[in-house]
């Protein structure tokens, strides 16, 4: 067996048997605790400033930001932002409830379908999960609401994120969905995939020179709705 | 699979100086990582602290490793995957060749992975009638031109703009032959459309690993293409391909060292996509793959376990050392000749392969310490390269003129007025022959030395000399 002969030859190198269980308890009381390490102070700011500093990492990392006041704008951003891009107002949405909610009859002329994504879909529409203040990154776990393709397949992905979802530090991201979900299968917190997301898709092999658009989107644009009323500007 | 050419170093390396293509991407890249390392560690004042904590944490696990492999597998079993413990490459290849099998598959596609490299998988499946495809940019291009990556974490580094425009026209020959690339975009655009649909078409994805986390029985991959996510999402199997020392305890241990990675790599604050992959499909899922399996491969890195070299395993793959590494700038990947170039090769390929095959490696060092005042998790490479020599030397494995030279240096080191005497001649006599040049390209009777670097024109006398001064204070 494998797995014996390379547990045997790790403990055999660090001069010891399996381990007591007393040290096993430690290790284990370890993983239980799971203890924080040095959190940067760039982002342990008052709530506002946290906004603002996702913004402008979403915005450093090449990404676009709109902020609307209330969730029934969301169908006018969208509209607002493809018309800017010169795309067709088409996209692809995540069958999440708080997207099907939305007053999509405001705005006739878009077409959308709920499902995953397609090779052929431009644009998608996603429900972010979290924002990570301290590198702009979204956090966008997989589950039935929140298929994964959205976020590969289109040139163009349009996250919609609402401001009491920004967290400080990527461990508070981590700690939200600890506390939010619990899986199917495991019974644990960790969906299938979890992928954080810091700008859109881009390749530095050529000549070590950035290039946007990548394998991934060539654009992502967040829409921020501000229903946090401690989050707003002062 | 990579054919070990470090035996070779020396004539690899003459070949590399000599090599004008090489030496115009070398000097190309090599500033724009140490620039952009530089602004992002400036930006972020805890990353010395964050280093000494990213030391610390993978001590914690290696120090514990058999503990956290097998809460590790228990936790991927718990969310429906398979691991798969292989001592071995050739276990491994076997593993993923029935995998492969099974799924019935006739195109894989691939995530970026040395690990991968070191097994050889590519040529394995080939060898089985599967077709890999590489889908990371820079690896796509070498596969394109049946090469090897010169660096781990920017496989093409050794290529210029005119190399990838000559191969797509060369190889995409379906494409008109007289269109015009007339960005860096234009070729990144081609590459898209030609390998979206081997994404879509491929059977099985398979992937490295940064990261494996003990707690969550979760794999992480870290890219910024969405070339590995688009790897593991689409086909109907997931492989992750991970060595033992990848295991980190918690999310928030791999936190820790995420704040590291990027910023040693290529200097971005976070890679774009920084994906966790645990288990198969869950029920109501609409995409992800359905089955998931990890490859779990040791070959040769159990035996650093209690040895010198076990330092050595804290390794991230940043590449922050070859990136700084003035003997990697000036020969690139290719001269190493195996699959791990610059000082974080020099030290871990002599284990995997053999000192024997790559005693030249440890030597291919100026001792200067950039890469270990860069590592992010604090390796002392320097040392660890002198542990090689060492070792070399006792085996006898070093050629009997240095033998000899080394035996004649410690002779006369060891009679202090000889010494004195003898050094005190030398730089006299190089500065005479130096006529105000501050560097010799050549020198008689050490032709073989000069002739891959410059020896530095002696200034202000020998230190015995300077030391006397300094002490009386003038």
């Amino acid at each position: 067996m494998s797995k014996e002969a390379i547990l045997n030859a790790i403990r055999r190198g660090l001069k010891r048997g399996p381990l007591p269980a007393d040290q096993r308890a430690m290790l284990e009381a370890r993983l239980m605790a799971r203890p924080r390490h040095l959190i940067p102070a760039r982002s342990r700011v008052p709530r506002p400033d946290q906004i603002k500093l996702f913004i402008a990492n979403v915005e450093k990392e090449f990404g676009t930001v709109t902020r609307v006041a209330d969730a029934k704008d969301i169908p006018g951003a969208v509209a607002e932002y493809l018309s800017q891009q010169n795309l067709a107002p088409r996209f692809v949405m995540a069958p999440h409830p708080e997207l099907q909610a939305l007053p999509w009859s405001d705005r006739a002329m878009l077409e959308f379908e709920t499902r995953r994504a397609e090779a052929s879909d431009l644009v998608s529409v996603q429900h972010g999960y979290a924002g990570i203040a301290e590198t702009g990154t979204l956090m966008l776990p997989s589950d039935p609401t929140r298929p994964t393709t959205l976020n590969l397949l289109a040139e163009t992905e349009i996250v919609v994120l609402r401001a009491s979802r920004i967290t400080g530090p990527y461990e508070d991201a981590w700690d939200m969905l600890r506390a939010e979900r619990q899986d199917a299968v495991t019974g644990g917190f960790m969906p299938r995939n979890v992928m954080l997301v810091t700008g859109p898709s881009r390749s530095a092999d050529i000549e070590q020179t950035l290039e946007l658009g990548a394998h991934g989107p060539r654009r992502l644009h967040v829409i921020l709705v501000d229903d946090d009323p401690a989050a707003l500007p002062g | 699979m990579v054919q070990i050419t470090s035996p070779q170093f020396k004539e690899n390396a003459a070949r590399a100086l000599a090599d004008a293509g090489l030496q115009k991407a070398l000097g190309k890249a090599k500033g724009a990582f140490l620039q952009r390392r530089g602004d992002a560690v400036a930006r972020l004042p805890e990353f010395e602290q964050l280093r000494d904590i990213g030391r610390d944490i993978k001590n914690h696990t290696l120090a514990n490793l058999d503990f956290y492999l097998e809460t590790y597998a228990a936790n991927v079993e718990a969310a429906g995957g398979t691991v798969h413990w292989c001592s071995t490459a050739e276990e491994a290849r076997a593993v993923v060749l029935e995998i492969c099998r099974k799924a019935g598959a006739k195109t894989v596609t691939k995530g970026k992975s040395m690990i991968s490299e070191e097994l050889g998988i590519n040529d394995h499946l080939e060898a089985h009638g599967i077709e890999p495809v590489e889908t990371d940019l820079g690896e796509y291009i070498i596969q394109l031109r049946r090469e090897h990556p010169s660096h781990i974490i920017a496989p093409a580094f050794h290529l210029n703009r005119e190399d990838w425009e000559n191969s797509f026209r060369e190889m995409h020959t379906d494409l008109p032959k007289d269109r015009v690339f007339s960005e860096r975009r234009d070729i990144l655009t081609e590459a898209r459309t030609k390998l979206r649909d081997r994404f879509l078409a491929a059977d099985v994805g398979i992937t490295g690993a940064n990261f494996l986390i003990a707690e969550s029985g979760s794999s992480v991959i870290v890219t910024n293409e969405g070339n590995g996510d688009l790897t593991q999402t689409l086909p109907r199997v997931h492989i992750a391909l991970a060595s033992i020392e990848k295991l980190v305890p918690t999310l928030n241990d791999a936190c820790a060292l995420l704040r590291l990675l990027a910023r040693s790599a290529t200097g971005q604050d976070f890679s774009v996509y920084t994906t966790f992959s645990t288990g198969a499909r869950r029920p109501g899922d609409l995409d992800g793959p359905e089955e998931y399996h990890v490859v779990l491969i040791d070959n040769g890195r159990s035996n650093m376990f209690g040895t010198e070299f076990q330092e050595m395993l804290r390794c991230i793959r940043c590449a922050a050392c070859m990136n700084h590494c003035p003997v990697y700038g000036a020969t690139g990947g290719h001269a190493y000749g195996w699959v791990y170039p610059g000082p974080m090769g020099s030290v871990l390929t002599p284990t995997l392969i053999g000192v024997d095959k790559a005693g030249h490696l440890p030597n291919a060092s100026t001792f200067c310490g950039r890469c270990e005042s860069v590592c992010p998790v604090k390796i002392p490479l320097p040392k660890m390269m002198r542990h090689w020599r060492e070792r070399e030397f006792e085996r006898h494995l070093s050629p009997v003129a240095m033998r000899r030279n080394l035996g004649l240096w410690a002779w006369v080191a060891q009679r202090p007025a000889l010494y004195r005497m003898a050094t005190k001649l030398a730089v006299g006599a190089l500065g005479l022959m130096a006529q105000g040049k501050g560097a010799f390209r050549s020198l008689p009777l050490a032709g073989g030395w000069t002739q891959g670097r410059d020896l530095p024109v002696p200034e202000g006398g020998t230190f015995m000399d300077r030391y006397a001064k300094t002490k009386r204070g003038d």
